[in-house]
């Protein structure tokens, strides 16, 4: 996947995110958590300032949630804190994506070892 | 707390000890205050050159400081003459003080008498820090190279202090060594005190 992929998806995302909050029957309802489609599950994670992180996974694949949560982590670490990131750009931060595969591997293993 | 407790009354705040201060300070306060640095920096300058300049110069305004500080705090009112003294000194004191720990390395450069290192393996300002690629060897321990000149200057070592990547066989990381480089008069000093 290159970066012109990376934007087109999460444009998708992001219009179908919106969409989804409007259309929700529920008040106050902040946007789609969990798609399930035939092939492939979507988690995503929200944060308070309207940033959103997605993961694509197995069917059925547990603990995203908490997967989520560590990446949001290592984004503000390694993103935030970086003078160099323009914010709402894309992230070329070699720590973040160092940690981010380190997080993912770990991830992987445990799942493995499960 | 306040006002729990007796607190010795000194009639003058001179005869005071100095406070010991916070231990410790938010490393994501720190975190944020320096990217702050480095990006308003950046507004500044034209050139990378100019960018590592400017937080040397930063750098050297809290050397200067800590020099004093801490021979009044942790020396009793002295402050080393000799060059290893001195090394040492910022090696482990302010390190401490600074970064919680001791530098991981102080070494004698091999190639040149005046040339002395100390490296980390994670210098604490470069733990978030990634250098785009089009910057080059430009690296943000430029502040710290500028703390150790402050130190060094103030306590009347003139040298050039520079900081650079250098990267480690085994470790995806490079670590930083900050390059101590004495003016000549230092060591004409150095050599007449003798051994």
């Amino acid at each position: 996947m290159d970066t012109n992929d990376s934007l087109r998806l999460a444009s998708l995302w992001h219009s179908m995110h919106a969409i989804s909050q409007q259309l929700s029957p529920t008040t106050g309802c902040a946007g789609i958590e969990l798609l399930q489609a035939d092939t492939f599950d979507l988690h995503c994670f929200q944060s308070l300032t309207g940033t959103k992180f997605f993961v694509v996974c197995e069917l059925g694949t547990l603990h995203m949630e908490a997967l989520l949560k560590v990446i949001y982590e290592l984004y503000t670490d390694y993103v935030l804190k970086n003078p160099f990131y323009e914010i709402e750009m894309p992230i070329r931060c070699e720590l973040f994506d160092l940690n981010l595969s380190q997080a993912i591997q770990k991830d992987r293993i445990a799942l493995l070892g499960r | 707390m306040i006002g729990v407790g007796k607190i010795k009354q000194y009639s003058n705040v001179l005869d005071k000890p100095l406070s010991r201060g916070r231990q410790e300070v938010s490393l994501s306060a720190f975190a944020f205050l320096f990217s702050e640095l480095v990006q308003y920096s950046q507004t500044q300058v034209d050139n990378i050159a100019e960018l590592e300049r400017r937080l040397e110069d930063a750098g050297y305004a809290v050397g200067a400081r800590v020099l004093e500080l801490l021979c009044h705090r942790e020396k009793g009112n002295r402050r080393e003459t000799r060059l290893l003294g001195i090394l040492s000194f910022v090696h482990s004191t302010v390190w401490k003080v600074l970064f919680g720990k001791v530098a991981d390395s102080l070494e004698k450069g091999t190639e040149h008498e005046d040339e002395y290192m100390i490296s980390e393996k994670e210098l604490l300002v470069n733990r978030f820090i990634s250098i785009p690629k089009d910057m080059g060897a430009f690296n943000c321990g430029a502040f710290v190279a500028g703390i150790v000149r402050g130190v060094l200057d103030g306590a009347g070592f003139p040298a050039v202090v520079t900081a650079h990547f250098v990267p480690m066989e085994g470790q995806q990381r490079p670590r930083t060594t900050i390059l101590i480089k004495f003016a000549e008069e230092v060591l004409r000093r150095e050599s007449r005190l003798g051994g």
